[in-house]
C-alpha cells in the first residue's frame, strides 16, 4: 500500500510541472506584446520599458519561467494587473466560497443520481427505466446557464422562495438554488453509471441465492446489490468531486458567486495575466490532487487495484 | 435483448432526424429567415412572439427567428471545424502511438495528460483568453479541448490491434509501416471515432455556447446561440423569449448528436451492453 502511494504521488510530479510550463507558455499564446494589451498601444515608450523590466518580461524565457516557478512554489502568484491584489490572497478568499457551493451540489447529484440509477436499474427495460434515461438525456442537453436562468426566474423572481443571485451574507440559502442545478448536471452521469454498475452487479449469482433464500428485494437490491456496486460508484463520485472543487464556471458566473470559477472568468474577460494563470494553476494542482487521492482511496477500498 | 436494441437505433434515427432539422434550417437560413438578422427596427423593440416575429424580437427589433435560424450556420460551422481540428490530431497522434508504442507513445501521452489536467472549459477559456475573444481562438480552443480524450480512446484500440493476427500477417509478408497503417489500422478504428465524433460534435456545440455565454466567445456583430443568450439575459425578465429560443436551439442540436451517438455505439459496439 504504501509503495502503492508513493508511486502515485511521485507520478502526479511530472504532472504538476508540465502544468505549471502550459500555464506559463500561456502568456507566449497572447499576439502581440502583453504590456500594450495591458497599457494599451499609445503609451510612450518609458512607460512601457518600465512595466517590462517591472514584470521581468525582459529577462530570457528560461530564466523568468525559472524565476516564476520559484516564486510559485513558495505561495506567491503574483499581482492582477488590474486591482495590483495579491492573487494568492484573493484565491484563498474565493475557494471558501466554491467549496460550499461544490458541497452543496455534491450532496444534491448524490442523492438524485444514485437514487435515479438504482431506481433505473431495478426497473431494466421498462417504460419507467427508458423514461428517466430519456429525461436524463434531455436534461443533459440543455445548457446549464440555461436552466440555471430557468431556475432563477421561477424560485427567485416569480416565487420569491429563494435569493435571485449573489452571495448575500453568504448563508445556506444563497447556495441552494445554484448547488440544485449545478448537483443535477453531475447526477445526470452518476445515474447512468450508477445504472450500468448497478445492472452487472444484478447478475451475479449472490444475487440470484439472495433472492434464492427469500429475501425481501428491498434487502437484495440495498444491503446486496447496492453496497457492492458502491464501490465502483466511489471512485466515480470522487471524479465529479475534483470537478466540482474546480469550480463550476458557468454557475458561478450566472448566480454572481465569488468563487474561483468566476475569479478565472472576470480575469479572462480582463485579459488581467497574472490572475488568469493563478486561477489556472491552482485549479489543475486542485484537480489533479483530487484524483491522485481519489486513487489511493479507491485502492484503500479495493486490495486488487493496488497490483500493477 | 433484440428489442431493446431495435428501440435504441430508433434513438439514433430520432437524433439523425433532429440533426437533418438542424442543419437543414441552418443551410437554408437565408431562405427561411422572416427577415435579415441584423436589421434594425427600433419600433419593435422587444416585441413578444406574434405571427410577424414569430420567436419575437429583441431590444433592437431584431427579428429573434432570423437570429437563430443565422446564429445556429455560426455554432454549427465552428462546432464542426473544432471537431475537425481535433479529429486530426486525435486520430493521427492516437494511431502513431499506439501503433510504434516506445518513446512515440510516452511523448504523445504524457501530452495528453497535460490537457487532461485541465478541466475542459477552463481549458477552452484559458486559450481563449490568451488569445483574445474572437471566431478564430474559439476555434483552436475547441479544437485543442477535444483532442485529448479521442487520441486516449484511438490509442487503445491501436494497441489492441497491433498483435492481432492479421496485423502479424502483414507485416510477415513484408508491408510496410504506411501501408500497414492505412489498409489494416486505420479502418478498424473508424466505428469509434464516429461514435467518439457523434458525441464530440454535441460537447462542441456545448462548449462554443458556453464560451460565448461567457462573453469570450464570437463577438458582435457574429452572433451564436450561445452569444444571443448572453446577451438576451440582459432582458429577461421583460422577454424572456430572448433566451428561451436560442437555448431551445442548444439543445436540440445537442440531444440530436447526443442520441445519434448513443445509438451508433449500441449498433456499432456489441460489446457495450447497456
Amino acid at each position: 500500500m504504501t509503495a502503492f502511494v508513493a508511486r502515485r504521488l511521485l507520478a502526479a510530479v511530472p504532472v504538476l510541472l508540465a502544468v505549471s510550463l502550459a500555464t506559463f507558455a500561456l502568456l507566449y499564446l497572447v499576439p502581440g506584446d502583453p504590456v500594450k494589451t495591458l497599457v494599451g498601444e499609445r503609451a510612450s515608450p518609458e512607460t512601457i520599458a518600465n512595466i517590462r523590466r517591472d514584470l521581468g518580461l525582459d529577462l530570457p524565457v528560461v530564466q523568468r519561467y525559472l524565476t516564476w516557478l520559484g516564486r510559485t512554489l513558495r505561495g506567491d502568484l503574483g499581482r492582477s494587473w488590474t486591482t495590483g491584489r495579491p492573487v494568492a490572497a484573493s484565491l484563498a478568499v474565493r475557494f471558501p466560497v466554491t467549496l460550499r457551493l461544490a458541497l452543496v451540489a455534491f450532496a444534491v447529484s448524490v442523492t438524485v443520481g444514485l437514487g435515479v440509477g438504482v431506481f433505473s436499474a431495478t426497473r431494466h427495460n421498462s417504460a419507467a427505466d427508458h423514461g428517466v434515461r430519456f429525461l436524463l438525456l434531455l436534461t443533459g442537453a440543455v445548457p446549464v446557464f440555461v436552466m440555471a436562468t430557468a431556475a432563477m426566474y421561477v424560485f427567485g423572481v416569480r416565487l420569491h422562495w429563494l435569493p435571485v443571485s449573489g452571495l448575500g451574507d453568504g448563508s445556506l440559502r444563497h447556495f441552494i438554488l445554484p448547488g440544485a442545478v449545478l448537483g443535477l448536471y453531475l447526477s445526470i452521469y452518476q445515474a447512468r453509471m450508477t445504472r450500468s454498475v448497478m445492472l452487472e452487479v444484478i447478475r451475479q449469482d449472490y444475487i440470484r441465492t439472495a433472492r434464492a433464500k427469500g429475501l425481501p428485494e428491498r434487502v437484495v437490491i440495498w444491503r446486496h446489490a447496492f453496497r457492492n456496486a458502491l464501490v465502483t460508484v466511489i471512485t466515480l463520485l470522487g471524479g465529479s468531486l475534483s470537478n466540482l472543487l474546480v469550480g463550476s464556471v458557468l454557475t458561478e458566473t450566472i448566480f454572481n458567486l465569488p468563487g474561483v470559477g468566476r475569479f478565472t472568468v472576470d480575469a479572462a474577460y480582463a485579459r488581467d495575466f497574472p490572475v488568469v494563470m493563478g486561477c489556472f494553476l491552482f485549479q489543475a494542482v486542485v484537480f489533479v490532487s483530487a484524483n491522485v487521492l481519489v486513487d489511493i482511496g479507491y485502492a484503500l477500498a479495493d486490495p486488487r487495484v493496488r497490483v500493477g | 435483448m433484440a428489442r431493446g436494441r431495435a428501440r435504441l437505433n430508433g434513438m439514433a434515427v430520432a437524433g439523425l432526424g433532429l440533426l437533418v432539422v438542424v442543419v437543414l434550417a441552418a443551410l437554408a437560413a437565408p431562405l427561411l429567415a422572416p427577415a435579415p438578422p441584423d436589421r434594425l427596427s427600433l419600433g419593435e423593440s422587444l416585441q413578444p412572439p406574434t405571427p410577424a416575429h414569430p420567436c419575437g424580437t429583441d431590444y433592437y427589433g431584431r427579428d429573434v427567428l432570423s437570429r437563430v435560424l443565422h446564429g445556429g450556420r455560426v455554432s454549427l460551422a465552428i462546432s464542426l471545424s473544432a471537431q475537425l481540428v481535433a479529429l486530426g490530431l486525435g486520430v493521427t497522434l492516437g494511431v502513431l502511438a499506439g501503433y510504434f508504442g516506445g518513446w512515440v507513445d510516452f511523448a504523445v501521452m504524457r501530452t495528453v495528460d497535460v490537457f487532461l489536467a485541465f478541466p475542459d472549459l477552463l481549458l477552452a477559456i484559458g486559450i481563449a483568453a490568451a488569445l483574445g475573444p474572437g471566431l478564430p481562438s474559439v476555434l483552436v480552443a475547441l479544437g485543442l479541448v477535444g483532442w485529448p480524450g479521442l487520441c486516449r480512446l484511438v490509442r487503445g484500440e491501436v494497441m489492441a490491434l497491433r498483435e492481432r493476427d492479421f496485423i502479424q500477417a502483414a507485416k510477415a509478408i513484408g508491408a510496410g509501416h504506411g501501408w500497414i497503417l492505412w489498409r489494416h489500422v486505420l479502418p478498424n478504428v473508424v466505428a469509434p471515432t464516429v461514435i467518439a465524433t457523434s458525441l464530440g460534435l454535441g460537447s462542441r456545440i456545448m462548449q462554443e455556447a458556453s464560451l460565448s455565454f461567457l462573453g469570450l466567445g464570437v463577438q458582435p456583430p457574429v452572433a451564436s446561440w450561445g452569444s444571443m443568450v448572453h446577451f438576451g439575459l440582459r432582458w429577461l425578465s421583460r422577454a424572456p423569449w430572448l433566451v428561451i429560443f436560442p437555448g431551445l436551439a442548444i439543445a436540440i442540436a445537442v440531444l440530436g448528436f447526443n442520441l445519434l451517438g448513443d445509438g451508433l455505439r449500441d449498433a456499432l459496439d456489441p460489446r457495450l451492453e447497456e
